[in-house]
């Protein structure tokens, strides 16, 4: 299978997402001008400061050509990942409910956060164990998620919350512990820590970043094997 | 365009600036709200709610006021 690594000016950590998805399939950057996917069976919308985070982070990316056949491509339902800026990307474009907003401590913060997996059903945690948690880095300053009690209870009946940090890990405010959501239809997954950061030992204060490319490609293999096209 | 965070909406920078004020001797400062001010010209008025709606505010999340001075 084939990932796209999608490259915006501003974006820091698409080389490491390229690396991360090459150790589970094949893996090419598509410049944020390029509105062609090259033939990518999933999008990963990387970290960093898309547009220089101005206006509000992941605002004016929304606007890309390139993000506009990832809008396309995810209502087709193709899998889309969002880490850190391109979570705030994809909640601009309305892929995911909610926005993210500035940390509650006002600063920007990198450290290890504690991942309790709320659903290892999902195309983007199958890898994982049910119940267990994922040792991540995060490091950003406008990560606090939010979003209005009716979507809480939406998402929550829909059961499209997927990560939440663990307890004391919640350094930036989001409500509910929030730190990654999926989608309704399940095929748009978006997170603030770095999965892509965690893929070795010795870096990334653990592997279990690995666990999310994993399960992404399970879920591209299993539906080019069930004879449908896209998960 | 004036953008500020809706109500009841944690704005930790209009909080900073709330407790930074008494430090310096103005007491009695609340509800201090921290957005920003976009100043544009444009023929069209009509268009400058679209250009909030889409771009230049988070609805989700924040307010904004249109204000058209001069022509």
């Amino acid at each position: 299978m084939k990932f796209g690594v999608l490259q915006f000016p501003g974006s820091c950590d698409e080389i490491d997402a390229l690396h991360a998805a090459r150790l589970v399939g094949d893996a090419e950057l598509i410049w944020h001008r390029d509105s062609g996917l090259c033939g990518a069976d999933a999008i990963i919308v990387p970290g960093g400061f898309s547009y220089g985070d101005y206006l509000r982070a992941g605002a004016i990316a929304r606007f890309s050509p390139a993000m506009e056949s990832v809008i396309a491509f995810a209502r087709e339902g193709g899998l889309v990942l969002g880490i850190c800026n391109g979570f705030q990307v994809l909640c601009e474009a309305h892929l995911l409910p909610g926005a993210l907003l500035p940390n509650a401590n006002l600063r920007f913060t990198f450290r290890q956060v504690e991942l309790d997996v709320v659903r290892a059903d999902t195309s983007f945690t199958q890898a994982c164990e049910a119940g267990g948690t994922l040792s991540i880095p995060a490091k950003h300053s406008w990560g606090r998620y939010h979003a209005d009690e009716p979507t809480l209870r939406a998402m929550d009946d829909a059961g499209q919350v997927v990560l939440r940090y663990a307890t004391g890990h919640n350094f930036n405010g989001s409500v509910q512990d929030i730190a990654g959501v999926r989608n309704e239809a399940g095929n748009v997954f978006g997170l603030m820590p770095h999965p892509e950061h965690a893929v070795e030992e010795l870096t990334g204060g653990s592997a279990d970043g690995l666990k999310i490319f994993e399960s992404m490609r399970l879920a591209v293999e299993g539906a080019l094997a069930g004879g449908s096209s896209r998960a | 365009m004036l953008i500020r965070p809706k109500a009841g909406i944690l704005d930790p920078q209009g909080d900073a600036v709330e407790r930074a004020l008494p430090a310096l001797g103005f007491e009695g400062v609340s509800g201090v709200h921290v957005g920003r001010l976009v100043e544009l010209d444009v023929e069209d008025a009509e268009q400058l709610e679209p250009m909030c709606e889409k771009l230049l505010a988070n609805p989700l999340v924040e307010d904004y006021e249109i204000e058209i001075v001069g022509r």
